[in-house]
């Protein structure tokens, strides 16, 4: 019997969303003045939702610890976004986008939110294109496509390799036109430290001012969080620096159920690390395997240039293994063929760390200039990081972790266990199963954003007229800011010798050799003895320099840190009970004979949900069973 | 094995926007040439904490060249000498083994300082909110391939929506204007079909709130030169001809001969 209610509508899957947008309840548009939503976070998923929110005419009040809504990681998608629209006339459809991301998540994600996303993909198209994203052309005017791993037809919408860039701008701007009309609260440089409950429902959080140090409670008659993943708990990845689980976990610790911690992406085409000082992890999009093909030599350690290595010598591992999709194949697959080719021995370049991704075949049958102008930026980006040019010689590439599919458990109206409260884009876990195909993270958090929250947020309002919000010097809140208070207090007198960073990359190497592109059950229990020992260090010996009352980055990222080493924990626990391969989740003792993932789907096909029962205890694992109805579960084969 | 560096490194610190700030020096040992500047800073601050110092603030986030978030004058040019980058991707084998580096932050009053490195580019989004954006609620867009874009249009309007908001076209120019910012954000809108309904009200507000935080363009072009997403000097020449139109057609929309 499980406690968790996914609200799913009934009906067939093509009516669920249809029928929902009928019956959910209203709020009439003169009450909706009478609501304050708090959201947290202006990425793609917070800036979309706090704009459509208020121009509804709710009153929001945005945060975020940036400087700007500008700057949030959304901002560093290359590829694209998916939109099934069809103008290919290539043989798409919503079915078709519903389907490809069902099995594109190996089966571990839920039928009616992934058919909801594919609906309103559509709508997300057009609200960008009006808004001036300046998407890719044809000569008539018309929008370009392409194709992204994962799909057979071309339905990526694209915006030269900065697609992420232009789709938060124009949700910015959306956001900055509402801020301008006073709609709209924003609050930059501000950080979320705790959800706030009253009587078991969110009515605030807490703040602190990075610049001022000052603390401070915020109320609203809904919370809703849009704080991204939480791919930093491995130290280097492709996220941003600041990018963090701290509100997720906040929310967890306080009852949202956080789910599938263990479903984290790794992402095939990213360059290399060159030394250990690397701060962070470079991605290359993966747009750039529709042109490229990515190969190893034959040889063992094979010395020679890649120049030097004729085509028969080379090994297009790819092409060879999946004829079908060939370099196309889901990210998943791209990364655990390269660590094994590497692993055996073929990796390329001075650390023997990457494959080559090669564009010889593309700037020989297009020319240059066409490669050029789908690509430029990013081959001048890689030129600049490796000082090599990659138009005359392969790039490099290799695996890491890039996104989390895990997150916050929601339900079908994108509530958490904490009634009140929301969860929208990456921090969620609701529509990519245990594997996100490319071009589908900006679409989910655009969706989110858009087209669902401000219809499902209404439906829990409407009840609430009249409700007036719980006054901030309310007991609740004054006891929510002295556990704040009491953390930084603990942080800055510890007095150790390490610094925090130091913490966060030891632990980064934990988590990323035992939970990180394949998982054992003895490297996972491994995993769950050296955290521990490492988190006591953490608060034992962390120093932390400066004062809390100016802006002190090491003080905001302890406070990350900290939380990173109990997720950390968690993602053990929950790889460890898993006892199948999916997707994202790679267990060496459940592959096929071809070393392929092996799901068990008598025992797996649903969702973990963990329940935290407080910090000396172990979570509760739930189970939120997954039906299929409209997909039939097959052993995933891209061949 | 590649080149490793030994560095002299003078460094901006001031306590907060009251404080008159100074120089620090500090020595940067055995660095490599794959590191960047971030990561270089990165190392000094690690040193710092080590023996009880209080490390520098620096603003950063994505160290991929697209949030916008690092700034740095690296001896006395923003975002450091080389051509078409942010601090964030500017490595260290574009220095030389001895050098003396001198950082500091963007320097302009409309970017007030904060803490060491970091300065409050908080101006940038009052210009947004003026009228950076093209007034479509969600829900009410068309289908997309109802209005076609020129491809050329669209092609100038990217060129244009590249700009990253860092704010080094402030601190290049010897006046402290923010022309090349804010007509990018404008031609961006300003080219492409979607945007004329508001063309030449936005133009018109964008400017002038522009004007109440930043200096005048007197046309040194320094602008373009830091910019790290080279962003054309063309787009001060398109607004300032938008806005004298702005100024005629508002006041016909608005019934005044």
């Amino acid at each position: 019997m499980t406690v968790l209610d996914s609200k799913i509508p009934e009906g067939p899957i093509a009516d669920k969303w249809e029928n929902h947008k009928f019956s959910m309840k209203l709020v009439n548009p003169n009450n909706k003045r009478r609501f304050e939503i708090i959201v947290v976070g202006t990425g793609l998923a917070g800036a979309s939702a706090a704009a459509s929110l208020s121009e509804l005419g709710y009153r929001v009040k945005v945060f975020t610890f940036h400087d700007s809504p500008r700057r949030a990681h959304s901002i560093a998608a290359q590829g694209g976004i998916n939109g099934a629209k069809n103008y290919t006339n290539d043989g798409d459809s919503v079915h078709r986008l519903f389907y490809d991301t069902v099995k594109g998540g190996d089966y571990r994600s839920r039928e009616a939110n992934v058919h909801r996303l594919a609906e309103v993909s559509v709508n997300i198209i057009d609200q960008a294109a009006a808004q001036g994203v300046p998407f890719a052309r044809e000569y008539g005017g018309l929008l370009d496509n392409r194709s992204f791993g994962g799909a057979q037809v071309s339905r990526t919408f694209y915006a030269r390799g900065q697609t992420g860039q232009q789709l938060l701008l124009g949700a910015y701007q959306a956001l900055a036109k509402q801020v301008a009309t006073g709609a709209v609260e924003l609050h930059t440089r501000t950080e979320l430290l705790d959800v706030v409950l009253k009587d078991g429902r969110a009515c605030g959080i807490v703040t602190r001012d990075l610049v001022s140090g000052e603390i401070s409670s915020h109320s609203g008659h809904a919370v809703v969080l849009a704080t991204g993943g939480y791919g930093n708990v491995y130290y280097l990845s492709t996220n941003a620096m600041a990018c963090n689980v701290t509100a997720a976990w906040r929310a967890h610790r306080k009852g949202a159920f956080f789910a599938n911690p263990c479903y984290t992406q790794i992402h095939p085409t990213c360059i290399p690390a060159s030394d250990e000082f690397q701060s962070k992890l470079t991605l290359m999009s993966e747009s750039l395997r529709n042109d490229g093909r990515i190969w190893v030599p034959d040889a063992f350690d094979d010395g020679r240039t890649p120049d030097q290595i004729p085509e028969a010598e080379r090994d297009y591992y790819l092409e060879r293994k999946y004829p079908a999709f060939g370099n196309l194949v889901p990210r998943d697959v791209a990364s655990r063929n390269a660590k094994t080719v590497v692993d055996q021995g073929k990796g390329v370049g001075t650390l023997k760390n990457g494959v080559y991704l090669d564009f010889a075949a593309a700037i020989e049958r297009d020319g240059e200039d066409v490669v050029r102008a789908k690509y430029g930026n990013l081959f001048d980006m890689y030129a600049n990081i490796t000082g090599e040019n990659p138009y005359q010689v392969p790039m490099r590439i290799y695996p890491a972790i890039h996104y989390t599919m895990g997150g916050v458990w929601v339900d079908y109206n994108l509530m958490t266990t904490i009634p009140g409260c929301y969860s929208i884009g990456e921090a969620n876990f609701s529509d990519h199963g245990a594997n996100r195909l490319g071009a589908s993270a900006l679409m989910q958090g655009l969706a989110d954003g858009y087209f669902v929250l401000p219809y499902t947020i209404g439906d829990d309002l409407a009840g609430r007229l009249g409700e007036t919000v719980v006054p901030t010097d309310d007991p609740v809140f004054v006891e929510a800011e002295a556990a704040v208070q009491g953390q930084v207090d603990q942080f800055m007198s510890i007095g150790g010798t390490r610094s925090v960073d130091w913490f966060h990359r030891e632990l980064g190497k934990i988590v990323w050799d035992y939970i990180g592109m394949e998982r054992t059950k003895e490297g996972l229990e491994k995993a769950l003895s050296e955290i521990p020992a490492l988190e006591e260090e953490f608060w034992k010996d962390l120093r932390l320099p400066g004062s809390t009352a100016t802006l002190n980055s090491s003080l905001e990222k302890a406070g990350r840190v900290a939380d990173f080493f109990e997720l950390a924990k968690l993602m053990a626990r929950d790889a460890l009970d898993r006892e199948e391969s999916c997707g994202g989740h790679f267990r060496a003792e459940h592959q096929t004979e071809e070393g392929e993932a092996q799901r068990d789907d008598d025992n797996f096909a649903h969702v973990a949900a963990w329940e935290w029962n407080g910090a000396d205890s172990v979570q509760t694992r739930h189970e939120e069973e997954l039906v299929f109805e409209n997909v039939a579960l097959t052993q995933r084969s891209y061949k | 094995m590649s080149k490793e560096l030994n560095l002299t490194l003078q460094v901006w610190r001031q306590d907060g926007p009251e404080d008159s700030g100074h120089f620090e020096t500090y020595q940067a040992e055995s660095i490599s040439e794959d590191m960047s500047f971030l990561e270089l800073l990165d190392i000094i601050n690690e040193d710092l904490v080590e023996n009880g110092q209080v490390p520098i603030e620096f603003d950063h986030d994505c160290r991929e060249g697209i949030c916008g978030s690092c700034s740095l004058m690296i001896n006395g040019q923003a975002h450091g000498h080389a051509k078409a980058t942010t601090t964030c991707q500017l490595h260290m084998r574009k220095f030389d083994d001895g050098d003396t580096i001198v950082v500091e932050p963007f320097r302009a009053r409309a970017f007030p300082v904060v803490r060491d490195l970091v300065v409050d580019r908080s101006s940038f989004d009052r210009i947004i909110e003026a009228g950076g954006y093209i007034s479509v609620n969600t829900g009410a867009a068309s289908d997309a391939n109802l209005t076609p874009v020129p491809k050329e249009a669209a092609d100038t309007s990217f060129d244009a929506a590249a700009c990253i908001g860092c704010g080094a076209c402030v601190a290049a120019c010897p006046n402290s204007a923010a022309q090349l910012f804010t007509s990018a954000k404008l031609a961006h809108l300003n080219l492409i079909p979607q945007g004329q309904a508001q063309r030449f009200q936005r133009t018109e507000n964008m400017v002038e709130t522009m004007e109440s935080f930043f200096g005048s363009c007197t046309n040194h072009g320094e602008c373009h030169e830091a910019c790290p997403k080279e962003i054309s000097l063309d787009f001060i020449a398109f607004m300032n001809r938008d806005y004298v139109k702005a100024k005629v057609k508002n006041r016909k929309l608005a019934g005044q001969k």
